[in-house]
């Protein structure tokens, strides 16, 4: 078999609607740059045009999620990103003549917990249809994909805004949820794209991965909702561990649907579909700037001009380009997969996936939010579910919640930004950062102490009983022995007494600091002050 | 009871070639049952009357031998062929007799629809000149497994599409009984080779009567299984809710030993039934042992629609009436039954295959596979590709199923045709409630001539008539030859279809070989000689 297979592809006439452009392109926002950007847009549901109409943008969302299973939706062959070229393919996934498809349990298994997470109506029948149109990068010459009857639909995903542009709780629809399997990956040399390229290569790795496309109701009205929706979705898939959802190996790939109106009027208006946002703040941006562009055209008359067409959102000139018009659809003529049987579930099967789902990420935010915390700690702390299991397990231990919030979210966090660590790949438990957070609480080491063990906590795994051990770090709240250090300084520094005596009370400062310098700042600070107080005012 | 025994003359030339035929030994004026080759190749083996390797050879000199003629192999692997053999013969000397497969050093071919690693798998098809697959079918391993001796890859319609095996893309075959006639299709180049003796059996395909049809036009026995009965892993597929593999042989008892060894789950094939193998050779008995009326108490039906005047040949229709009048004097009774939905199988199969097809040949666009032509762009290139590697039939139907599945045509077309397929369906189930085994003919006529029907699609698809139900139904069938009619120089076979319940395989071939041991009747091609 060959490795690599050559093929003579330059631009075609009607590109196939597969987003392959888009592959590869996007690039995955972390979650700790996650609330920058959201500083940078407006959230207004609403753009007042010159011409007096209030419009309202439309927004609808279709998500693929590329599962993270072991193996391939329909063959044995590995589902692993990065591997060499054609390393992962087999007669099935290449679509070799006899070669038969046969699903992957996982696929369901994931596809119905995702569709739960949703609150969505599961099918206990449902079936497999194959979509089919030609593309070297789509071995079959179709698409197993679910058509008329999907695994899930009529769902619904709450999501939280940012604290930083209002806030506020929004629940958009979900449509329905589909299980699929992905294409291959063209690469195309003598340029990026299949437009002006020499030659392509068909790399058919990716042919047969699992995916489960998630279509939304088209109920955002702005791109920070939608942006927003795509995290919670993200955050979801996360949680429940069926996908990286990382969007930079286009593990997770949004095409947007946006068309305007003017405000109160039913009817939809033209929809223009945008792909290749790299980020949730591309999403954003990019919606953003395909809104102005159709209230603009409206606005000058000219709304005629928006066309049911892709666009490509441009990073470089931050602007989205049209890349093909949708006008005469494409023909898929679906119909229903006679190599596979019809996918029954029993509501026995459905009922215990549910009883295993893990706590979701908006259950979470509530639970936190009753336990006090604001709603910026808690959309901070809910939104990695490693991050969050941390903190659930320190506050499990009765470790006081906004210390331990203010810990993970400070210090911790800081310490694994700049370690590029994430935190299931620390030494630091959650019991030992409960143990230094009650040492302080308690009193047997001061706030600053605890500051400067941490990094030992974190990289050596050590207890914080331990590490204030080894260093002799303990804080000294002997009354005698604090006195002694107090006479001392006192001793040591005449003049400084003399004016302090003689109303310069601030000079207090200045005591405390001599102190904690001899002591290393191991000084019990209340103590401390206490006792220079007295021996300064005798 | 009939009794029109075979009556060929060595003299008797063949009008269109020079060859001369010859009356085989077994062709005598004197009935002789049929027999198991396949049986009788292990019998041999073990008695150490012959060795595989002296088999093997055998075989393939009668191959080499009637192939100009015939021209029903795509490839002949006389190398593999004698080295499996050898082994064959390694293992009996070792004292390994006991482990002896049920195929041991039994010569068989496979229609080249059938994906082989060691041979090249062209379906028939110029868009697969020269493609070696990486693997070996399902049916096909299975076959290796029971230590069968692969001759070669039999000719077919492209793609199991025709029912003469003219739309071969390589060559025409002839049929054994009069080398001027088709021997049909599309599993014809199995059938041709078995009539011929160029293999102890085959396995064919059948979609819509591709194994049943080229039986009867050759005289020898076929078997269509149950759908799901077989794994389709590595058969090309052409209707994949259709495709079943099955096989061809010389008696109903080496049909019986092929399903026994290709049948069962395959986890390659979701469509492949969990329904356990029975031992279908088990109750096929030597008839001495069988009482007078050994089918007393079965109930067949002869199905009052394949026996209309105007769509069957008098021949044809005579030669199953002949099959009934004898199933009753074996003690079974025979009574019409009525399928209302008949005739709306073929209309519906002749959406729903091409519907499957269009979608099953999309993969064939030069890009992994096959020769690839040039063309400016990726788009001209598949078109190329496909316009100079499939011929005609095939596009007709890749035409007729894109039209079918096009949005707005799919509700007129193919969901009515899958309606019409659910009513033939219950149609079938509540016939098979009322008799034990449906009958009727295999085609409306016997083997025609080849060319004949070649400028006339619909006629040649309405051949079809009497065997698409059964895929449509997914039930399985079986075809005995039953009768010769007129044609030729010494008669053209006619074969009797005999329907069962799903997974009724074994009852089926029981009946089935009953009548081929109790009807006195010869049914062996004239033999040829240069």
């Amino acid at each position: 078999m060959q490795t690599v297979m050559m093929c003579q592809a330059l631009e075609s006439p009607n590109p196939h609607p597969c987003n392959l452009l888009t592959c590869a392109l996007y690039c995955d926002l972390s979650s700790a740059s996650h609330s920058l950007f959201l500083k940078e847009s407006q959230s207004s549901s609403s753009v007042v045009a010159d011409n007096g109409l209030e419009y309202e943008a439309v927004i609808g969302i279709e998500t693929h999620v590329q599962l993270g299973t072991a193996t391939k939706a329909f063959c044995s062959c590995p589902s692993q990103y990065g591997a060499e070229p054609n390393a992962h393919v087999c007669p099935v996934c290449m679509g070799l003549p006899g070669a038969l498809p046969v699903l992957n349990d996982k696929v369901v298994e994931y596809g119905v917990k995702l569709a739960l997470a949703l609150h969505s109506e599961i099918a206990l029948t449902s079936k497999f249809d194959r979509k089919q149109y030609f593309y070297p990068d789509l071995p079959k010459g179709y698409q197993i994909s679910q058509y008329d009857v999907p695994i899930a639909s009529k769902g619904f995903i709450d999501v939280d805004l940012p604290v930083e542009f209002g806030g506020g709780h929004r629940c958009f629809g979900i449509t329905r949820v589909h299980m699929e399997e992905d294409a291959g990956k063209l690469v195309h040399a003598g340029g990026e794209r299949l437009s002006g390229s020499s030659s392509s290569q068909v790399d058919l790795n990716r042919a047969g991965v699992p995916l489960l496309e998630v279509v939304s109701e088209p109920e955002m009205r702005t791109g920070l909702e939608a942006a927003e929706y795509a995290a919670e979705l993200q955050r979801l898939v996360r949680y429940l561990g069926i996908s990286n959802g990382n969007m930079q190996e286009g593990s997770m790939r949004c095409d947007v649907n946006v068309s305007v109106r003017p405000k109160g009027r039913p009817q939809f208006g033209t929809k223009v579909e945008i792909k290749n946002m790299n980020s949730f703040s591309a999403m954003q941006r990019a919606i953003d700037f395909e809104i102005d562009r159709q209230v603009t055209l409206e606005n000058e008359g000219l709304g005629h001009q928006i066309k049911q067409e892709t666009r490509l959102w441009e990073e470089g000139s931050q602007r989205t380009i049209s890349m093909r018009s949708k006008e005469g659809l494409a023909d898929y003529r679906y119909f229903p997969e006679p190599d596979l049987p019809e996918v029954t579930l029993t509501q026995d099967y459905v009922d215990a996936t549910q009883a295993m789902l893990p706590e979701l990420p908006n259950a979470k935010r509530r639970r936190y939010e009753s336990l006090g915390l604001s709603m910026q700690d808690v959309l901070v702390l809910a939104n990695d579910s490693d991050v969050a299991a941390f903190f659930d397990e320190v506050i499990g231990k009765g470790t006081d919640v906004k210390q331990a919030a203010n810990w993970i979210m400070g210090d911790l966090s800081a310490w694994l930004k700049n370690e590029k660590l994430a935190i299931t790949e620390t030494k630091l438990t959650p019991a030992a950062l409960a143990e230094l957070i009650d040492l302080i609480k308690d009193g047997t080491i001061s706030g600053k102490i605890g500051k400067e063990i941490l990094p030992e906590l974190l990289q050596n795994g050590v207890s914080a009983r331990e590490a204030i051990e080894a260093k002799g770090l303990s804080q000294i709240s002997d009354a005698a022995v604090i006195e002694s250090m107090v006479d001392a300084i006192i001793a040591e520094n005449p003049k400084q007494v003399a004016a302090y005596r003689g109303g310069k009370t601030k000079l207090q400062g200045f005591f405390v600091g001599q102190v904690m310098k001899v002591s290393g700042g191991r000084v019990n600070p209340a103590l401390l002050n206490k006792i220079l107080l007295s021996k300064l005012n005798c | 009871m009939i009794s029109r025994h075979l009556q060929c003359s060595a003299q008797a030339a063949i009008p269109t070639r020079t060859h001369v035929l010859e009356t085989s030994e077994q062709q005598a004026s004197t009935h002789q049952r049929p027999i198991s080759v396949i049986r009788k190749i292990r019998e041999s083996l073990i008695s150490r009357e012959r060795t595989a390797v002296e088999i093997t050879e055998g075989y393939l000199a009668k191959l080499q031998e009637r192939e100009p003629h015939i021209r029903s192999f795509l490839h002949i692997s006389a190398e593999k062929a004698l080295l499996d053999a050898e082994e064959i013969d390694k293992l009996l000397s070792e004292g390994g007799g006991g482990e002896l497969g049920l195929l041991a050093g039994v010569p068989l071919g496979v229609k080249d629809n059938l994906c082989t690693r060691d041979m090249p798998s062209t379906g028939g098809s110029q868009i697969l000149k020269g493609y070696c697959p990486p693997y070996d079918a399902t049916a096909v391993c299975k076959l290796r497994e029971a230590g069968a001796v692969l001759v070669g890859k039999t000719n077919m319609d492209e793609f199991g599409m025709g029912s003469s095996t003219e739309s071969s893309a390589y060559q025409v075959t002839s049929n054994p009984w009069d080398l001027s006639r088709v021997p049909g299709g599309s599993s014809g180049g199995s059938a041709a080779a078995v009539a011929a003796g160029q293999c102890a059996g085959a396995l064919g395909s059948d979609t819509g009567g591709s194994i049943r049809q080229p039986a009867s036009f050759c005289g020898i026995v076929g078997l269509k299984p149950s759908y799901g009965r077989v794994s389709r892993f590595g058969l090309m597929a052409y209707a994949s809710s259709l495709d079943v593999v099955g096989c061809l042989g010389a008696s109903v008892l080496d049909t019986a030993i092929l399903l026994q060894v290709i049948a069962g789950h395959d986890k390659n094939d979701s469509t492949s039934s969990l329904e356990e193998v029975p031992d279908y050779a088990a109750q096929l008995l030597p008839v001495e042992g069988l009482s007078s009326k050994p089918l007393a108490g079965v109930k067949f039906g002869l199905i009052k629609e394949t026996m209309d005047e105007e769509g069957v040949e008098e021949d044809v229709a005579s030669a199953v009436k002949a099959a009934a009048l004898h199933l009753q004097e074996l003690g079974a009774s025979v009574t019409e039954v009525s399928l209302p939905m008949f005739s709306l199988g073929l209309p519906a199969y002749y959406v729903l295959a091409p519907s499957e097809a269009s979608s099953n040949l999309a993969r064939y666009d030069g890009v992994r596979f096959g020769p690839r032509a040039h063309g400016e762009e990726v788009m001209s290139m598949f078109g190329n590709s496909r316009a100079e590697g499939f011929g005609p039939e095939v596009k007709r139907r890749i035409l007729m199923g894109t039209y079918a599945l096009s949005a707005g045509y799919y509700d007129a077309f193919y969901k009515r045709s899958q309606q019409v397929r659910t009513l033939i369906q219950r149609d079938f189930k509540a016939a098979l409630q009322d008799v034990d085994v449906l009958l009727s003919p295999v085609a409306p006529s016997a083997a025609y001539k080849i060319g004949e029907k070649l400028d006339n699609p619909l006629s040649m698809y309405l051949g079809d008539l009497m065997t698409v139900n059964v895929n449509l139904a997914g039930l399985p069938s079986l075809v005995v030859p039953c009768g010769i009619a007129e044609g030729g120089t010494c008669g053209l076979p006619v074969g009797l279809q005999m329907i069962g319940p799903t997974f009724g395989e074994e009852a089926l071939l029981r009946l089935g070989h009953i009548f081929e041991q109790t009807l006195p009747m010869n049914f062996n091609a004239p033999l040829l000689t240069s």
